[in-house]
Parts: structure tokens; C-alpha cells; sequence
């Protein structure tokens, strides 16, 4: 992300030169805006203190849940403290958890399928996974994730068997929960960074396995 | 007491399929994203703050507006009743902005 | 996370207040009046009802996992009968069943 447009704009001493992204704002985006400015008018907030945020958020990605995904299937170590102790794990992978109050890992087998929503609102474990997608945030998921989950895997391409239980989470106070998915079968001797690529974000929030595996990457398949 | 417009878990009304299409976030919602986080870090807001003023708000807007829209005017509530700002210095800031910006 | 407090211990079985009041509420309307057990204790956190409104969230609640059979949420629920919910509910909307 670029950095915070009106920093830009003060370096330029006037509006000259500043770019016009501005003319197709919505209402309440020019209200955002405004409010940034006020709020650094009156010192409440700073620059450095908005910038920090984007910095923080722009490094989070789904790329830290699939590593920590992927060493788990390699590490049985590894993924019982990620299991007991999420927030130990994520800092041993030098993923920063500390802003989140509590982390739990969600473990799926053959047997069991997790998957996550927030229906009150759209919580979501930013720290680990950045922002979440839109849908996740739709009014459509936040209604039918609950008394639908089935439905929702199909949509997404996944039809589970009635033997296979589905656990739906509705996250609706201070846990943040991560579905650690399914190591999908002919993935032996993959390396951990060759894993992580089978590990979507959509796979971690649980509405679909892993990947399965790349045919040209099947070693002792 | 009707359930909360934010409530919607099992309701008929969302029942439809779920849009998966994804946007690359524009600069305003990356700004309201973390012009949020920042208050949030200063001590001067909690979440659970916003999603009050989310579920205060008219229920036709929290329908119409945008994910951010509704983050943003929460958050202006929120600023508001702990007379951080005003409406006014809001709307005068904004008025600045396309006086600036050349529009009208 | 402090696994002590809190009146109900792993497989209790428990019911969600059928309550219904204004201002912000963490216990979805779906569940509430629904019956379920303890599945795990969180330990204890600030209020998020009390924190909403700029107060300081305390006395701290007890949160719990609390498991339901889907089969006996939802009026209609396809036929996967071992299918389950689990939502995060405060000590203060349970009651035990």
C-alpha cells in the first residue's frame, strides 16, 4: 500500500502535484478523511501512529497461517504446541500473535471438518491472516454459515459426506479461532515451503480443505 | 425487542448465495482501517464501542453502506460522544476538502 | 488463560437465557432459549456488554465454548446428525439444563 495519501500531500507543500483520487469519494469515504485530519489537527492521534497501522496490517498475510499450517504437518512437535499453545507457536515462527487476547487452533481430521464465522460482526484473526476476504464480511455468509455450513462448502466447491461431522464456530467474544486443515493425501516428502503453497486462506477459515496435491510436485507419492 | 439488524445469524433475509468477489482495497478503507487501529491503540476507542455504534446506527444504512462506510461512521459516532469532534467540524472539514478538490 | 473461575466445568449441561434486552448483546438471538454443554472454559475476560458503552468492563465474566447439536438449533438442518455448533458465550446468558 502506498503510504497515507495526505502525508504525500503535506511533503508538497500545497495541493499542487498532490494526485486526485478524491473526486469519485463516496460520502462517508470524504468523511474519513475529514476525520483523519481533524484528528490530527487536535493531536489526538499522529501521522506516525496511522502509518504504523498500515505498515502492520500490509505485513500480515495468509502466507503466516500456511506456514504455521504446514510446519504443523511436518512437525508433530510443533503442531501439539500450536495446539496447545497457539500464541508460543506463532513467536517461535516469528509471527507477532501478541495483539490478539486469545488464538485457538482448530484441528481438522478425516472425521471432522471446522469451519469459522462471525456473525454479530466479522471477527476475524487479522494479526495472522491480514484483513479478512469480503464475503467473509457479506451479510450472505454471516447468515448461513451457522444453520447452512454444508451449503456454504458447496458453493465453494467442496461436498462433504453426511459420515463427516462439520463444526461450525460462531466467534462471538475475545477468541480468535484458525482452522488448522487437513494435510491433503500424496504429500509426502513435500517440503514445508512446497506445503505451505496448498494452504489457502480459505482453507484456514474452513470452508474448504488444503489443496490437493500438484501432480508434478508428488516426490514419494 | 426485534433482533438487531447486526444479528443475522440463520435469517432467511441473507439466505442467497455468497458473493465471492474479492476488491483490492482503496486508499480511504486502508485509511479508515488504520486510522481505527490507531485510535484503538492510543486507549481512545474499544471495539466493542464500534460495533455498539454499528448496531445504534438506522438499520436501512447499516444494510446500504459498504464494510468500511460502516466502520467509518462508528467510528464518527464514536468520536463524537466522547466529544473527541463534532458533526460540524466534521462536515466543515469535509466541505474544505471539495473546495479544495474542486468539486462543489 | 486462567482455567479456574466460573460456575460450569466441561460437560455441563447448559441452557442459553432466553433473554431479550436492549443495548449491545454478545449472545446471538439464534441460540438463545437453545440447550448445549460446556465443551471448554476460556477462563475469564472484561465484560465486551459493559466495555460497549466506555465503561471498564468489569466484574470479569467467565467465558465459555458451548457446544450444540446443530440437528437441535435449527428447525430444519440438513440430515448430518453428528453436525455441531460451538459459540463463545459469557456466564452471565447461561443457566444450567
Amino acid at each position: 500500500m502506498s503510504v497515507d495519501p495526505s502525508a504525500k500531500q503535506n511533503e508538497t507543500t500545497q495541493e499542487h502535484g498532490h494526485p486526485h483520487p478524491k473526486h469519485e469519494l463516496s460520502y462517508h469515504a470524504k468523511r474519513i478523511y475529514a476525520i483523519r485530519e481533524l484528528l490530527l489537527e487536535k493531536g489526538v492521534v499522529t501521522r506516525e501512529d496511522i502509518q504504523a497501522q498500515i505498515d502492520y496490517q500490509e505485513a500480515r498475510s495468509p502466507a503466516n497461517g500456511a506456514r504455521l499450517v504446514a510446519r504443523a504437518w511436518v512437525d508433530p512437535k510443533f503442531k501439539a504446541r500450536l495446539l496447545a499453545d497457539p500464541k508460543a507457536a506463532c513467536a517461535e515462527m516469528g509471527i507477532d500473535a501478541t495483539s490478539l487476547n486469545e488464538f485457538v487452533v482448530l484441528e481438522n481430521s478425516e472425521k471432522v471438518r471446522h469451519m469459522v464465522v462471525c456473525t454479530l460482526c466479522s471477527c476475524y484473526p487479522r494479526p495472522i491472516l491480514g484483513r479478512p476476504p469480503d464475503w467473509y464480511k457479506s451479510f450472505n455468509y454471516r447468515a448461513r454459515a451457522v444453520n447452512d455450513p454444508r451449503g456454504v462448502m458447496r458453493e465453494f466447491g467442496q461436498e462433504l459426506g453426511a459420515d463427516i461431522e462439520v463444526r461450525v464456530h460462531d466467534s462471538t467474544a475475545d477468541i480468535r479461532y484458525l482452522v488448522l486443515p487437513l494435510r491433503p493425501p500424496g504429500t509426502e516428502g513435500m517440503s514445508g515451503e512446497e506445503l505451505a503453497k496448498l494452504v489457502t486462506r480459505d482453507s484456514m477459515i474452513g470452508v474448504v480443505d488444503a489443496l490437493p496435491a500438484l501432480p508434478g510436485s508428488r516426490k514419494n507419492a | 425487542m426485534p433482533r438487531g439488524h447486526h444479528d443475522i445469524g440463520g435469517t432467511t433475509r441473507d439466505a442467497g448465495p455468497i458473493d465471492r468477489t474479492e476488491h483490492q482495497l482503496e486508499d480511504w478503507e486502508i485509511l479508515a482501517d488504520a486510522v481505527n487501529q490507531a485510535l484503538g491503540a492510543r486507549g481512545i476507542k474499544r471495539t466493542d464501542e464500534l460495533r455498539r455504534a454499528r448496531e445504534e446506527m438506522d438499520s436501512e444504512l447499516y444494510r446500504s453502506l459498504s464494510y468500511y462506510e460502516r466502520w467509518g461512521a462508528s467510528m464518527e459516532n464514536i468520536l463524537i460522544e466522547k466529544k473527541i469532534l463534532t458533526r460540524e467540524e466534521v462536515d466543515r472539514k469535509v466541505a474544505e476538502f471539495e473546495k479544495k478538490w474542486g468539486e462543489p | 488463560m486462567s482455567e479456574s473461575s466460573g460456575r460450569f466445568k466441561p460437560g455441563d449441561r447448559v441452557r442459553v437465557r432466553a433473554e431479550d434486552r436492549p443495548g449491545h448483546i454478545r449472545t446471538p438471538f439464534y441460540i438463545r432459549g437453545k440447550s448445549g454443554w460446556v465443551e471448554r472454559v476460556y477462563g475469564e475476560f472484561l465484560n465486551p456488554e459493559s466495555l460497549a458503552y466506555g465503561r471498564d468492563g468489569l466484574p470479569k465474566r467467565p467465558l465459555y465454548l458451548v457446544g450444540f447439536r446443530q440437528a437441535e438449533v435449527w428447525e430444519k438442518y440438513e440430515t448430518a446428525p453428528k453436525d455441531k455448533l460451538y459459540i463463545d458465550i459469557y456466564e452471565h446468558w447461561l443457566e444450567p439444563a
